[in-house]
């Protein structure tokens, strides 16, 4: 029992993390059809901003204020990211709209290459560690086998996701540009037709998504204290199939299959055998989509001839 | 201002809107710059990390950006709007190319078989290993992937981004076998091959349903779960360490060792590892070739039509009564057997593999070659393959940049960053591939040229 609590904690803050690059995955596929191959290393291009900027910060700062400068931190790497994922969209994927189905596939895998060794080569091959920070928890269950506690890095992800995807949430259901941002969804052209500038909103998606992959850079830096250059691609696989589980182009459904891809990870590792814990998300991937192509939440696709 | 005539004023009109332009991108890219290039990080002796500032970088990408931006943004101004933007060929080039592919075929062929004659007349017996190695038979190798993959994407239409799966069936197949078992290379060619086939088919038959992008993924996951396996396994493929000590593939029975049965004293040659090299280039040549003879003529066979009808229309396909599933199935199974010829060949001629060398980057090279080319285009494939593979390869000799950049200057790590880089700009510059028309495989009277726009997957 004290284990599958420990877990179960574990499990979320990890997922919370998969669901956040997931949401960039599904409303970039929900609005123009495409997987963005790269967004799995845009989260970790977003992870060595966030690295830089807490180490200019926490020196200026002092190593008291450590949340204010996570707080900053956030911030600057949310900004920047969507920085690099606008460009990325101006300059990779819009001269290819409307040009047929494999070229932007292939554009987004080499902007991932691209991005990938770029960072390798301004930054370094090696592992890059942070400084050790927030190591502090609380004990919830005073068992003499096995304790169980939450970290405080735990709490501040698990916390942040939820305002965050609250915040979000927001934007998409009850704003103006949300609402343009479901029409383009639904039928781009139609929506151009009403006056909706389509250019703009597939790039406020980019925006948005790259700045919740941000978010996911600052939590696994926080999570686990180190990142490098090919940290990239297995939570990209893995956001992806989440975003796949949830049923992709549903919101809500890509935080589901988060949730459910970190509990399913950890809860592999800790019962079964840590090794093939990648095993058994891609297994979970190939079954969902052969089976339930649809996803949990999301809509069958009717097809028409 | 207003007492300048109007000329002037609209030439001057237009250099700031250039100036702005250009400025607009000399500030997105430093803000690119920002924390990531400005700033680098570095452990220090203590293995702490600490900050280096390096805006001299940032200045110098910001000015690039800038004055080239600038100049872009006069030159569309001045040009013809009518005129295509980039023009690197004579028009009609490809054309011409295409009307004479038969004696430019026979020409390649020809160019291939000598090649290693000319690279040891021009570069010596000592200098010639290399070129014939890294690459002749580099590039052979990807070229032969590359029209196996072609058989999967471009004939079939079916996405597959996990082909080095199978090529990494078939190096396993022949290094297991042949290590432990002692069968021949030439025995375990084929062999490695249908083991392939056979894995080809069985991960082809659950993905059948899907389509598009989602056969993309699950093709994917494949890869990695078999790359997976063969990490955790250790009893079986020895984990990260890999497999060394593979029997290296023999002249029909002949070592190519110094010794006295070797390959140079049975034929009363003096001993060098060049001829290993040789015979191996001859080896993946004639395997590129049977490919290549093989989807030829399959095009031409019922089952190769009815790949190409496939891939344009599934359900029209379906409803004409074309087995989809038996279609899709050997065209997955055919490409995977072509991958497992490449896999045992890669493995006999390295000596010793290891799970890295069967990474999802050597899947997106593979099916960047396919697309990069024009998909179903032979040619295309082989020039994708030579501009990508001997490109990066080039790198490695550019030893005069050193002289430009100092000594700490390593172009060979700007390799995959130059090939990304390139895959964006290709893509951009023509979508459909390098050649992206092709002739028709079936025609009534005469042949006429498709042009691309005309069908599903970028040719007629």
């Amino acid at each position: 029992m004290e284990v599958f609590v420990q877990q179960l904690i574990n499990g979320l803050t990890l997922g919370s993390i998969y669901g956040l690059i997931a949401i960039g995955y599904t409303m970039v596929f929900g609005i123009i059809g495409m997987v963005n191959f790269a967004h799995g290393d845009v989260f970790m291009l977003s992870a060595f901003i966030a690295l830089i900027f807490f180490m200019l910060i926490s020196a200026w700062l002092g190593a008291g204020l450590i949340v204010l400068s996570l707080f900053f931190v956030l911030i600057l790497a949310m900004f920047f990211t969507s920085l690099w994922n606008w460009t990325i969209e101006r300059v990779a994927y819009r001269p290819l709209r409307g040009s047929f189905r494999l070229a932007p596939l292939i554009s987004a895998i080499g902007m991932s290459i691209f991005l990938m060794n770029f960072v390798q080569v301004v930054q370094g091959p090696r592992n890059k560690p942070t400084p050790p920070m927030l190591n502090k928890s609380i004990l919830l269950i005073d068992s003499a086998t096995y304790p169980v506690s939450i970290s405080y890095k735990q709490i501040i992800i698990i916390v942040s996701t939820v305002v965050l995807l609250a915040a979000f949430w927001f934007i998409v259901q009850k704003t103006s540009l949300g609402r343009a941002q479901r029409a383009c969804e639904q039928d781009r052209k139609m929506a151009s037709l009403l006056g909706i500038d389509v250019d703009r909103t597939i790039s406020i998606t980019f925006v948005m998504g790259a700045a919740l992959a941000a978010v996911a850079g600052v939590m696994y830096l926080v999570l686990y204290g180190v990142v490098s250059f090919h940290d990239g691609f297995v939570p990209g696989v893995k956001a992806f199939t989440a975003a796949v589980l949830g049923g992709i182009g549903s919101l809500p459904g890509a935080v589901l299959g988060g949730l459910l891809i970190g509990l399913i990870e950890v809860m592999w590792s800790a019962y079964f055998t840590i090794d093939y814990k990648d095993v058994a998300a891609f297994c979970i991937l190939a079954v969902v989509l052969v089976f339930m192509p649809s996803g949990i939440l999301g809509r069958p696709e009717v097809e028409k001839v | 201002m207003a007492i300048d005539a109007t000329t002037p004023a609209k030439r001057q009109a237009d250099m700031m809107a250039a100036l702005k332009e250009a400025a607009f991108a000399g500030l997105i890219t430093l803000g690119l710059c920002i924390p990531i290039i400005s700033w680098g990080t570095r452990q220090n002796i203590e293995n702490q990390l600490v900050l280096d500032p390096r805006w001299d970088t940032v200045a110098w990408a910001v000015a690039i950006v800038f004055v080239g931006r600038f100049l872009m943004a006069l030159r569309k101004q001045t040009r013809d709007p009518n005129k295509p933007a980039v023009r690197l060929l004579p028009h009609g080039t490809i054309g011409f190319f295409q009307r004479h592919s038969g004696l430019f075929s026979l020409f390649g062929l020809g160019f291939l078989i000598v090649f290693p004659i000319i690279a040891i007349t021009l570069a010596g017996w000592g200098g010639a290993l290399k070129w014939i190695d890294n690459f002749g038979v580099q590039i052979l190798i990807y070229v032969m992937l590359g029209w196996g993959l072609n058989i999967v994407v471009g004939l079939a239409g079916l996405l597959d981004l996990g082909y080095v799966a199978f090529y990494a069936v078939g190096a396993y197949s022949y290094a297991l076998l042949a290590k432990n078992f002692g069968l021949s290379f030439w025995i375990l060619l084929p062999l490695s091959g249908i083991l392939a086939a056979f894995w080809g088919m069985l991960l082809g038959f659950p993905v059948l349903r899907l389509r598009g992008d989602y056969l993309a993924i699950v093709t994917l996951a494949f890869g990695e779960i078999i790359r997976l396996v063969l990490v955790n396994w250790t009893d079986f493929s020895n984990g990260y360490a890999g497999i060394s000590g593979i029997p290296r593939p023999t002249f029909f029975g002949i070592p190519f060792t110094a010794a006295d049965n070797g390959f140079a004293a049975v034929f009363g040659l003096e001993f060098t590892p060049l001829y290993r090299t040789i015979f191996l280039y001859y080896v993946i040549l004639s395997l590129a070739l049977l490919t290549a003879f093989v989807s030829l003529r399959l095009r031409r066979l019922p089952v190769g039509r009815a790949w190409e009808a496939l891939r344009e229309d599934e359900i029209a396909c379906r409803s004409l009564g074309i087995n989809t599933t038996n279609t899709k199935l050997t065209a997955f199974s055919l490409g995977a057997m072509f991958g497992g010829f490449a896999g045992s060949f890669f493995a006999a001629r390295q000596g010793f593999i290891s799970p890295e060398s069967f990474v999802f980057m050597e899947s997106a090279i593979i099916l960047a070659i396919v697309v990069l080319g024009g998909m179903g285009s032979l040619w295309g494939c082989a020039i994708a393959a030579i501009a990508m593979i001997g490109g990066t390869e080039l790198l490695r000799e550019l030893d005069f940049l050193k002289q430009v950049f100092g000594n700490d200057f390593d172009p060979t790590k700007y390799r995959m960053l130059i090939f990304g880089f390139a895959m964006v700009v290709i893509m951009i510059w023509k979508p459909r591939g390098l050649i992206s028309t092709r002739e028709p495989s079936a025609f009534l009277k005469e042949k006429k040229a498709i042009s691309a726009d005309m069908v599903q997957e970028g040719h007629g």
